[in-house]
């Protein structure tokens, strides 16, 4: 099996501050081309996990302790971002972190960074294929755009960056329906096109369990079960704990964006 | 109403100055949160070494010019990557008692090397380069410095709008961890606004030393003169410096010119404390853009 797998987490743990441990012993692989989703409440590890992957917990003064992560059979575990970048590994942050004082166009322009002095035009004329909502926006500073255009703007930039694997950190965050629907059927496209490998981080199951081939569920820091998306989509638990009856979709999006207000005023 | 004219040209030109020294604190600021202490002596750095290098080296004064931004822009860099590469992520008063230290160093050694005199360069600028209008007569110096200083903000304006350098750093600035994620090398990004800084502020002193001589005290001075500029600006607006050090450049001279010349000196930090007390994020400060 080793042979398309692309991202192996082998049993990592996690430690903030040298102290706080946040994830105890992760392991999952993802297979070159696929999208696998991590499903799991607020405070799982869901983010920690994909920044032990990208290298961001450095900034957050966490380290992977213990276990390894191999990214195309090479171990990347605390490595900096500037070498897991180079590598082709590109987290899509959650709450979506535009450059607010930067036009939507100038945004796109960051994520050639890795691939700096190539051309680029045609890059961007690719994302505004993808989104052609930003095309009329590009010469707008990104705080002055909607939550939906921002999800896209943020998306659109890690593409520039040519990805061998996305992070993507829960894009339906604070969205209204009609907007996840589209962004989702972007991210399958993106998948389905480019065949970029995409490791999708939700809270919300029914939507990533549409898209993603393979599933893994968080509790605690800990991985607590795993299967196809069909398999999880027809388990008893996740139907009640995760995809809800319907009508909880509104009140789990209510919280999303509570969560979201909170973090805006905290940076 | 000559003598008026005469002190708004000699303000202007020197407020710029005072702007464009400014600047590059502000782009160290920006970048990486850092106060730099040491930008006074940044500044007289580069106005010795343009003096050594035209009355010692004899080199011509467009080669000297260039030679000594060059060579300071080096020396920003490696500032960067000697001390303060090997704070990052400390805690930011150390990286800032770090600069005040190398302030003191600087000092010293420039003082050790140059000592405390005032020296002035030799009259090298045309006379036709001065400007007559009517009876306002504005000398070279100041027709000089203006332009210098005109150019240099075109250029950077530029760089920072269109470039793709310029894009990164703005970016870093902006959201450190988002451009991170994309790859930018903030680091790289920090020795990059350090050495922009130290040419800048090279050039600044190089100027201003033309026009008011150069002294170790004197231009390592004006690093404390960039706090009301930058304060009158907005801390982070890079716009605002330019626009901060000419409102102090004007003050300055007029007060000079008008009211006292004892009083030339204080008036910046007076204005520094106004503004503090009813506008501490300063005239320019960037809007904070908050959506819901
Ligand atoms: N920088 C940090 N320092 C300390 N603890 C953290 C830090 N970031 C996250 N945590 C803790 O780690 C746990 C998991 O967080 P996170 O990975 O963000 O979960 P999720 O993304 O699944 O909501 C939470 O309990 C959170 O409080
Ligand atoms: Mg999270």
């Amino acid at each position: 099996m080793s042979d398309n797998i692309l991202l192996q987490l082998n049993n990592i743990s996690v430690v903030y501050s040298d102290v706080i441990q946040v994830l105890k012993g992760v392991s999952l692989s993802v297979p070159k081309g696929q999208i696998v989703s991590i499903l799991g409440s607020n405070g799982a590890g869901k983010t920690t996990t994909l920044k032990a992957v990208s290298g961001l917990l450095k900034t957050e003064n966490g380290s992977v302790t213990d276990g390894s992560i191999q990214f195309n059979g090479m171990n990347i575990e605390n490595l900096p971002p500037e070498s897991i970048t180079r590598l082709g590994i590109f987290q899509v942050l959650e709450g979506r972190q535009p450059f607010k004082y930067l036009t939507i166009e100038e945004n796109l322009r960051v994520g050639t960074a890795t691939r700096w002095g190539k051309p680029y035009k045609k890059d961007i004329e690719r994302i505004y294929n993808y989104f052609p909502a930003l095309v009329q926006r590009r010469k707008t500073l990104a705080g002055y755009c909607s939550g939906g255009e921002l999800q896209m703007l943020v998306m659109g930039r890690a593409l520039m960056a040519h990805p061998a694997l996305l992070l993507l950190d829960e894009p339906s965050l604070g969205l209204a329906p009609l907007v996840v629907i589209e962004i989702f059927k972007i991210i399958k496209r993106i998948n389905e096109d480019q065949g970029t490998t995409i490791m999708l981080v939700e809270q919300n199951a029914n939507m990533a369990l549409q898209i993603a081939h393979y599933g893994y569920v968080m509790e605690n820091g800990k991985v607590v079960m795993e299967g196809t998306a069909p398999e999880l989509k027809d388990n008893p638990d996740i139907k009640e704990f995760y995809l809800g009856v319907g009508a909880t979709g509104n009140v789990r999006s209510y919280r999303d964006v509570k969560s979201y207000k909170r973090r805006k005023r905290w940076l | 109403m000559v003598f008026f004219f005469q002190l708004l040209v000699n303000g202007i030109s020197i407020g710029f100055l005072y702007g464009l020294a400014a600047m590059g604190f502000v782009m160290i600021f920006k970048s990486s949160s850092v106060l730099n202490f040491a930008h006074g002596e940044l500044l007289a750095f580069g106005a010795f070494i343009f003096l050594t290098l035209v009355t010692w080296a004899h080199l011509p004064i467009i080669a000297a010019f260039v030679v000594a931004l060059a060579g300071s822009f080096v020396f920003g860099f490696v500032i960067e990557r000697l001390f303060l590469r090997p704070l990052i992520g400390e805690p930011l008063i150390y990286v800032i008692m770090l600069t005040v230290g190398i302030a003191a160093i600087f000092k010293g050694a420039m003082l050790l090397l140059w000592g405390g005199n005032l020296y002035i360069y030799p009259d090298f600028l045309p006379l036709a380069i001065g400007i007559k209008w009517g009876v306002v007569n504005i000398a070279p110096v100041y027709v000089v410095s203006t332009t210098v200083g005109l150019v240099f903000l075109v250029l950077f304006g530029l760089f920072f709008k269109f470039s793709s350098q310029g894009i990164y750093m703005r970016s870093v600035a902006d959201n450190q961890q988002a451009a991170l994620s994309l790859g930018v090398h903030v680091r790289r990004v920090f020795a990059l606004s350090w050495a922009i800084a130290a040419m800048v502020a090279a050039m600044s002193g190089i100027v201003l030393g033309i026009i008011n001589g150069i002294n170790v005290h004197d231009l390592s001075s004006i690093g404390l003169k960039v706090f009301p500029v930058v304060i009158l600006g907005g801390l982070d607006s890079i716009g605002g410096a330019i626009i901060g050090g000419l409102i102090i450049g004007l003050l300055e001279t007029f007060t000079g010119g008008y009211i006292s010349p004892s009083l030339r000196d204080v008036v910046p930090y007076m204005v520094l404390v106004g503004i503090l007390l009813v506008r501490p994020y300063g005239l320019f400060g960037l809007v904070e853009i908050e959506r819901v």
